[in-house]
Order: structure tokens, then C-alpha cells, then sequence
């Protein structure tokens, strides 16, 4: 029983993670209904940066946080501006190809500067652990689900409390009605995509001391992140939140009840089960 | 007429021509351009007329691949035959995943994000699967016999692979003037008005998704007798359903030269940028294919078929 309960609570540390990187993915869609295809891509270079900063500088990763969420804005800003912008009218698998060039590009360019081999972020707290009854508690993954938790609270502020949230937030409800009322739509548009671009920038930094990463690591991440925003409904950003602990949960499970090399199935087989029973997605609404 | 009567027969005459006066090099190169070629073509059924764009097509090809492979070995069977059970196999999971993705009139995305779950999903058990050689991956032994789709020489398969290719086209060819494939055009412009007109569009969709399943099986089964060597990571990845579905969307999904046009403009972009740039950094070659692919995108967003086409009719000044 201590089995399933440890697992339990690694699967929702885990999902913290999952959560911050799916709801920026889950942004991107809402607002521009474009598939991020390099988002995984983009949460290995915010892991890079970190591991530069903390090789370099000897940052802590949990410190390089807002760095590299401003650098992966950036990117992502970049990359709407540059790219997304031009295709938003084209059929949609162009802006699928153009968005998986993108994500090539960014995987062998962080190949290019780092090299094939895995790195790691080692921190002198990576081992820590303490006991809560008949649980370990891995220090890193508490503070990493700690910290995704609060950015995904900043998150929710900022859309709910700010002009530029609220900007956005009309835009991906209804671009027209925005666009009616004098909203700049670009200008959102490079918003939107810079912050969803900046949580799983920010996701990635949360993520290295944790687990071990290579410049193909990114494509793992970016089907993690479908999956996830699937289970939850697409562009429903708290559905997001939901299914990113829901699929932490179900693969750390997975990993005991089944082998670990084949935990991940357990949060496809769930995505199976949702398209049966509620394709909407958990809290989505109306496609 | 004639005149195109003239013009197929000088194609098919240099096409019999070319694989005997170029390196072995150039017959590989033309091998892959006219196998990713037909690859395109079966996932043009689905993904070009109908519109469904599919990101899980490894998985049919991978199932042909097993399928034909473990009845050679452990049954004896021909890859001949073996590659119609792979196909029917194919066929009948791709029934499977459109029940449950079309039942529910999953559309656009959701459709994308299911086939990729699919194929994850198989690739994570085919790594389970001791009969299919796990993280190892399958060796078959190489035994020169063309009864078992094994050949001394790569002239074989580049007219093997060029013949998949032209049934695979005629197949397209006919879909796109029967019925059937009217149908699938009204499905991927406006499936709502489609099904008012009363067109029956789920089934027509999971035909097509059969259709298309089948025949990208069948070319699982060329790859396994081509490379001799199969691994899930490999054949089963997200990385190989790209490369299925990328070629007929640059060449221009939905026409019958699109995936033959983009399958070898990418082999070409592709050799370009490994010969001249494999020599840099490692990844600096991939990189710059994917710069090029962007590039295609931005200046060729219909794709490069339909583009040419009316570059042509423009300077023609008539429709063609």
C-alpha cells in the first residue's frame, strides 16, 4: 500500500510539471488554434539555459527561472512574430510542417551548442529527501511542484487581473468579437504565444534537477503535452492544470503496476478512454 | 492526348533508363524518393482528399512490416503473401481508431493528436513484445530469393519500389475520379455541408482511412526486405509518421503529383543539405533542412504542385 501511495504522491509532484508546460501549450492553442509542434523543443532549451546558467554561474536552476522564462518569451515571441504570423490563414497542416521545421531546428541547434550526451543538473539538495509517515518526499520534486503551482497561479492573475490578460483571454474567445472591440491581434498573438512559450521555458528549468536530458528529449515532452491537453480539453487552460497531474498520477502508477519502461502508455490508454467517453476533453466544453 | 501519351511514355522510358546508368548512390537515392513517394501517395487517400490528417501512419506501416516478417520466419510464408495480411491487419486497426475518433465527429486536431496516440501506443507494446526483438530490434537473415521478396542488387527494388508507386497512383488516380473520391473532397471542404447533402461521411472517411492503412502496410513490407532490420523506435516513432505525412503536404496534399513532387524536392533538399553541410557540426545538417522546409512553407503555402500549377496557367494565360 506504501507502494501505491509513494507512487501516488511522486505522480502528482510530477505532474506539476506536466501541468505548467500543458497549460502553455494549451494557451498557444486557445488563442491562435495552432499545434505547437517544437513545444518540447522549447522546454529543452529552457533545461539548456538553466544548465549553462548553473555551469557557468552556478545558478540554481529554481533562480534561473526567470531568465530563462524571459528567453523562451523571447523565442516564442520570435517565432509568432517571424513564422506563425504569416501561415495563420494557410491550411492546417502547413502551419503543422512549418511548426515541426521549427521544432527540428531547435532540436539540432541545442544538438549543435551541447552535444548528443545527457546532461544534468547536479544541485547539492538533488538527493535530499525526507519522510512524511511511511513516505519519501524527494526535496527537488517538492519544491519544483511547489514552484510550478505558484507560476501557474501567476499565470491565472495575470489573465484574470491585467488588461493584456484580459486581451488575450477575449481573443481566444472570440477573435472576431476582439477584434470588433479595437483589440491589436497581433499584438496578442505575440503575447500569447511568448507566454505560453515561457511556462514550458520555465517548466524546463523546473524539470533539470529532476531527471537527466539530451537534445531529443524534446519530443517526448511535446506528445506528453498533446496528451495532456486532450485528457483535459483543449484550450481550457484549468483542463490543462487537471490533466497534467491526472497523467503524472497515471504514469508514475503505470511505472509500478506495469514496468517503468512502459509507464507511459498508461496516460496514452487514458487519452483512448476520454476520446470514448468524454472526447470534449474533462473540463472542455463545447468543440 | 497525344501529346500526354508521348510525354508518359518518354517519363516511362527514362524511368527504365535511369537506374541502370546512375551510381548506387543515385539507385538508393531514387529508391527512398519513389518508396516515401508512395508512402505519400497512401496517406494522401486520407490525409490529402479527405482532409483527416493523420500523424500515426508509422503504426500501419510498422504492422505491415511485423506482420510480413514474422509469418516469413516463423511460418515460412512469402512476404508476397504476407504483405496482404499485413495490409488487411492495417486495415482493420485503422477501422479501430476511426470508429473511435469519427463516432464522435473528432475533427481537425483531435484527430491528429488520436493517431499519434495510436502509434505511441503501439510502438511502447512493440517494445515489450519479445517476438518482435524489444529495444534490440529485428534482424531477418538475408537469403537472395525473389519468391521471398529478398534481391541481390538494388535495380530490383528501385522497380519494385517505382511499381509500388505506379499502383499506388493509379489507386489515387481512380479514387479521384469515381464517386467515392468526390465525396472525400466534400468531406475536407465543408464536412457539415456534406453530410446535409447527405453524404455518408463517417463512411467514407473509415474507407478511406482503410484504403489508406492498407497500402502504407504494404510498403512496411518493402522497407523490412529493403533494410533487412527493424526497431520500434525507429519504424514506430513520431519522427516516421512525419516523414510519411511530410512529403505529400509540401508537394501539395489532395493532387495526385503533390506527394511525388514533394517526396523528391525533399529527398533533393534532404541530400543537399547532408552532403554539404554533414561535414559541420553534428545537427547542423538537420537544421538546415529545417530552415528549408520553413522556407517552403512561407513562400509555397499551398504547396509546390498546386503553386507551379498556377505559375503555369499564369504565363500560359489559360486554365490548364
Amino acid at each position: 500500500m506504501a507502494l501505491y501511495a509513494q507512487a501516488l504522491i511522486n505522480g502528482i509532484l510530477t505532474g506539476g510539471v506536466y501541468s505548467l508546460m500543458a497549460v502553455g501549450l494549451s494557451l498557444i492553442f486557445g488563442v491562435m488554434r495552432v499545434i505547437n509542434f517544437a513545444h518540447g523543443d522549447m522546454m529543452v532549451w529552457g533545461m539548456y539555459l538553466s544548465f549553462w546558467l548553473f555551469t557557468t554561474l552556478g545558478l540554481d536552476p529554481y533562480l534561473s527561472i526567470p531568465l530563462t522564462g524571459a528567453v523562451v518569451f523571447l523565442l516564442g515571441a520570435a517565432i509568432q512574430r517571424g513564422l506563425v504570423n504569416r501561415i495563420l490563414a494557410a491550411p492546417h497542416e502547413m502551419q503543422i510542417l512549418l511548426m515541426m521545421g521549427v521544432a527540428l531546428v531547435l532540436e539540432n541547434l541545442a544538438l549543435m551548442v551541447w552535444g548528443p550526451d545527457p546532461r544534468r543538473v547536479n544541485v547539492s539538495y538533488g538527493l535530499s529527501t525526507f519522510w512524511m509517515g511511511p513516505i519519501v518526499v524527494d526535496l527537488p520534486r517538492l519544491v519544483t511542484f511547489a514552484l510550478a503551482l505558484a507560476l501557474a497561479l501567476v499565470l491565472y492573475l495575470f489573465l484574470r487581473r491585467t488588461d493584456l490578460g484580459r486581451m488575450i483571454r477575449a481573443a481566444s474567445d472570440n477573435q472576431t468579437g476582439a477584434l470588433l472591440v479595437g483589440t491589436d491581434i497581433t499584438k496578442v498573438f505575440t503575447l500569447a504565444f511568448g507566454v505560453g512559450a515561457a511556462c514550458v521555458g520555465a517548466a524546463g528549468s523546473l524539470m533539470t534537477p529532476l531527471l537527466p536530458f539530451t537534445p531529443s528529449s524534446g519530443l517526448l515532452f511535446t506528445v506528453t503535452s498533446f496528451n495532456i491537453v486532450i485528457i483535459g480539453g483543449m484550450g481550457n487552460l484549468l483542463g490543462a492544470f487537471v490533466g497534467g497531474l491526472l497523467v503524472g498520477v497515471s504514469e508514475s502508477l503505470g511505472a509500478v503496476l506495469l514496468v517503468p519502461s512502459l509507464k507511459e502508455i498508461v496516460g496514452f490508454v487514458l487519452l483512448v478512454v476520454i476520446l470514448l467517453f468524454r472526447p470534449q476533453g474533462l473540463l472542455g466544453g463545447r468543440r | 492526348m497525344s501529346r500526354r501519351l508521348g510525354v508518359g511514355l518518354g517519363v516511362g522510358a527514362l524511368l527504365v533508363w535511369l537506374p541502370f546508368t546512375v551510381s548506387s548512390v543515385w539507385q538508393n537515392l531514387l529508391i527512398t524518393t519513389f518508396y516515401f513517394a508512395y508512402l505519400g501517395q497512401a496517406w494522401n487517400i486520407l490525409g490529402g482528399y479527405a482532409g483527416q490528417l493523420s500523424l500515426g501512419h508509422a503504426a500501419f506501416f510498422a504492422i505491415g512490416a511485423y506482420t510480413s516478417v514474422v509469418l516469413h520466419t516463423h511460418f515460412g510464408i512469402s512476404p508476397w503473401l504476407g504483405m496482404f495480411a499485413g495490409a488487411l491487419l492495417a486495415a482493420a486497426v485503422s477501422q479501430g481508431i476511426g470508429y473511435l475518433g469519427f463516432r464522435f465527429g473528432l475533427r481537425g486536431f483531435y484527430f491528429i493528436l488520436l493517431t499519434l496516440a495510436a502509434a505511441e501506443i503501439l510502438r511502447l507494446i512493440a517494445l515489450h513484445l519479445p517476438l518482435l526483438g524489444g529495444y534490440t530490434g529485428l534482424f531477418i537473415n538475408f537469403t537472395p530469393n525473389p519468391w521471398q521478396f529478398q534481391f541481390k542488387g538494388k535495380i530490383w527494388y528501385y522497380f519494385i519500389a517505382l511499381g509500388f508507386l505506379a499502383v499506388a497512383s493509379a489507386v489515387v488516380w481512380l479514387i479521384e475520379r469515381s464517386k467515392f473520391g468526390a465525396y472525400l473532397v466534400a468531406i475536407r471542404e465543408d464536412e457539415d455541408a456534406a453530410e446535409a447533402l447527405g453524404v455518408d461521411t463517417f463512411r467514407y472517411k473509415m474507407l478511406a482511412y482503410a484504403v489508406s492503412a492498407g497500402l502504407t502496410a504494404l510498403g512496411g513490407t518493402f522497407y523490412a526486405y529493403y533494410q533487412f532490420y527493424l526497431q520500434p523506435n525507429t519504424v514506430l516513432s513520431m519522427h516516421h509518421s512525419v516523414d510519411i505525412m511530410i512529403r505529400p503536404i509540401v508537394g501539395g496534399s489532395g493532387t495526385i503529383l503533390g506527394p511525388i513532387l514533394g517526396s523528391f524536392l525533399l529527398e533533393l533538399l534532404g541530400e543537399f543539405s547532408r552532403s554539404y553541410f554533414a561535414e559541420g557540426a553534428a545537427g547542423l545538417s538537420v537544421v538546415i533542412y529545417g530552415v528549408l522546409l520553413i522556407v517552403v512553407v512561407l513562400f509555397l503555402p499551398r504547396g509546390v504542385y498546386p503553386t507551379l500549377l498556377g505559375w503555369l496557367r499564369r504565363a500560359t494565360g489559360r486554365r490548364a
